[in-house]
């Protein structure tokens, strides 16, 4: 069982590294959809089928399409392309941070006494799940759609083109 | 090693990822990547205790998770959008450029 | 899937279970699982690779027949050695890819297009004791492999480095998820009047006939009509199919993002499409057509395999009926039907549906209000929006060269 852990860890923490370090953001975007792509097959190793269909759906579907067009809506010439003054010292101090980071984490994951009993798979069904949703957590059902309505109509005003009253000269 | 020590660090290892992505990239876009990833390693540490924490019939951790991906493509959304706002401002997405109040 | 039947089924229903059983009793206890998913795995690509390649045949006899002419008829009797002989061709022609091409991009595109369509086809329930993976999310589970199938069509147009090609793609990307939501829309209702995500529940929710004859298929509620209008309008967009089929069309920016594509890989985009269409069909069958229910008591005896295949059939003839039929939807015109259209009528559906479930206790001469109601709420919207979006549009006037 570990073994299997132990790829998709790989494959997790793989793809995104090299999906920060890379210069071409497309090869980026596509390396961090293999990173999506891992965490579901961890939600479907821990048993969490839900949300590992769900992970795909959202984060492999849709989040995939927008990253990828904002992209190619935003790219630079050639000529910009340069690399940035004081790129190598930003590097360097991000690495420094999240090393430090890491190990504070780390400290704090193997000092900490957990059980090492492994509890049977808790089973999960989207029955269970959706008698959740719509009793004890209706609330929060509420505000997410509520936080989702207005992250639509929020990026559709920023990124909509500014309406300029000469505009219409056109033959 | 028993999962749960090893789920939780490879959460830590993928946020750390994210964190350092997030703060050496000068792109706006892979500056918000880097923060999708440090979303997905917290989901990644709730559904590890979900699984081998200490009360196996709560279904809180995959609740949790469900809402924080909503939020988190959301999240994603709207922070492309101000991507391209700065893009149509600023003819590129350097962050560097986009350090003052008034454009 | 179950590997014990129930006696009482007869033997043709039971036939999959027998060969299967004889299979996976081959090899030793230790490996059976990894047999029987094997077999699974073979099976589905065995069937549905031979119903792709004389589906292509079937399309092109059929709409031979709608323009007054015979289609394929020299390759083998009436033509039936056709797809081999296509096979061949593509299998043959030389694999060109641009120099200045990303090739690694360019050949994983239809790969993932064609991992993910093959994805969709294991939730599938084909009969009463055949379907491959019995999950308790499977509606989930096929429409998140379909939403995979979104990315090789950008990954194929940006690796192809043709400007046209990266402008077709993202123009099909804009239909694909335009549709994504009308799609996901009409399923809903399903799911809420079925109670479970589960393709088996679902199928087994459309059990039962009224007075042995009427089968309880959600398509013959009016919430489910509307749904499974809106559902098959929104699957033929989603597997690029006519009237839709702007991204691949010849004439529209040469081929659209698969300009750059030939031989083999061209094959794979285009066998991707048919599993698409396939398993979008069969998942329509499943969650509006009563699956493999049969529609009369007395017709039980037929298997049910053999009742979603014919089910099946008739929804690819009604596609291939409607590519022959309608001319091609430009791209602002879709993306208004998608919007402006079928979202809202999607979320009325719901209503409908709603208040469906809500008056399941009306009985007698409420059960006629019920229905009545339950029309109107469907009818209408249906009626006023397409009054309201083709005000505007101002009628044909048609100008003959003789007049």
């Amino acid at each position: 069982m570990n073994a299997v852990l132990v790829i998709i860890a790989f494959t997790i923490l793989a793809s995104a590294a090299v999906a920060m370090s890379l210069r071409n953001l497309i090869h980026s975007a596509l390396l961090l959809v293999a990173n999506w792509l891992g965490v579901a097959a961890f939600y479907l190793w821990a048993g969490a089928e839900f949300v590992a269909f769900a992970q795909v759906l959202i984060y492999v579907g849709a989040v995939s399409m927008i990253v990828l067009f904002a992209m190619l809506l935003t790219r630079r010439a050639r000529a910009d392309a340069a690399v940035v003054p004081g790129s190598i010292d930003r590097a360097i101090s991000a690495l420094a941070v999240s090393g430090a980071v890491a190990g504070v984490l780390v400290f704090a994951v193997l000092q900490t006494h957990l059980p090492a009993v492994t509890p049977p798979a808790p089973a999960a069904t989207v029955r269970q799940l959706g008698a959740q949703l719509m009793g004890p957590q209706a609330a929060a059902l509420l505000v997410a759609g509520v936080i989702l309505t207005v992250a639509l109509l929020g990026a559709v005003i920023l990124a909509a083109k500014e309406r300029n009253s000469n505009q219409d000269d056109a033959p | 090693m028993s999962p749960l020590p090893l789920c939780l660090l490879l959460s830590s290892g993928l946020f750390c990822v994210g964190l350092a992505g997030a703060l050496s990239r000068s792109n706006a876009i892979l500056v918000l990547l880097g923060i999708e990833l440090m979303l997905n390693a917290a989901n990644l540490n709730f559904i590890a205790f979900w699984r081998f924490g200490l009360t196996p019939s709560a279904d809180t951790g995959i609740i949790f998770v469900i809402f924080s991906i909503a939020v988190a493509a959301a999240e994603a959304a709207v922070g492309l959008a101000l991507v391209i706002a700065i893009y149509r401002h600023q003819k590129n997405i350097r962050l560097q450029e986009a350090a003052r109040l008034k454009g | 899937m179950s590997v014990v039947a129930p006696a009482t089924d007869s033997f043709l229903e039971r036939l999959p279970l027998i060969m299967r059983g004889w299979f996976t009793g081959l090899f030793p206890e230790s490996l059976r699982w990894l047999a029987g998913s094997l077999l699974e795995i073979i099976a589905i690509l065995a069937v549905f690779g031979l119903l792709f390649a004389f589906l292509t045949l079937a399309e092109r006899k059929v709409l031979g027949r709608v323009q007054n002419r015979p289609g394929p008829n020299r390759t083998g009797p009436a033509g039936l050695l056709q797809p081999f002989a296509d096979g061949i061709k593509m299998l043959t022609k030389e694999d060109i890819v641009p120099l200045v091409a990303d090739r690694l991009l360019h050949f994983l595109a239809p790969v993932v297009l064609v991992a993910f369509s093959l994805l969709t086809f294991a939730v599938i329930p084909y009969g009463r004791h055949l379907v491959a993976l019995d999950l308790d999310a499977a509606v989930l589970f096929f429409f998140a492999a379909g939403a995979g199938t979104e990315l090789s069509v950008f990954m194929a147009g940006w690796a192809s480095h043709n400007k046209y090609s990266l402008l077709a793609a993202m123009r099909a990307l804009a239909q694909l998820i335009s549709y994504e939501l009308p799609l996901l829309l009409s399923v809903v209702p399903v799911v809420m009047l079925a109670g479970t995500l589960s393709a088996t529940g679902i199928v087994a929710a459309q059990g039962g006939w009224t007075a042995g004859v009427i089968p309880h298929w959600f398509v013959l509620r009016p919430w489910g009509l509307a749904g499974f209008a809106i559902f098959v309008v929104a699957a033929l967009a989603e597997s690029n199919r006519s009237p839709f089929d702007l991204p691949e069309a010849e004439s529209e920016l040469i081929a659209g993002h698969l300009t750059e594509y030939s031989g083999f890989k061209y094959a794979l985009f285009f066998m991707a499409e048919y599993f698409g269409m396939t398993a979008l069909s069969g998942m329509g069958v499943t969650l509006f057509l009563g699956g493999w229910q049969a529609p009369c008591a007395f017709l039980r005896f037929i298997p049910s395999y053999a009742w979603f295949a014919v089910k099946l059939f008739a929804l690819l003839l009604g596609c291939i009926w409607i590519r022959a039929t309608f001319p091609r939807l430009r791209i602002d015109q879709l993306t208004r039907l998608a919007w402006k259209f079928l979202v809202p009528l999607a979320l009325v559906n719901l209503g409908t549906a709603a208040f469906w479930h809500l008056t399941a206790g009306w009985d007698g001469a409420l059960q006629i209000a019920r229905w009545a109601l339950a029309l109107a709420l469907v009818a209408g919207p249906f009626v006023l929006l397409g009054r309201r979006l083709s005000t505007g549009i101002a009628p044909r006037t048609y100008r003959y060269a003789a007049s």
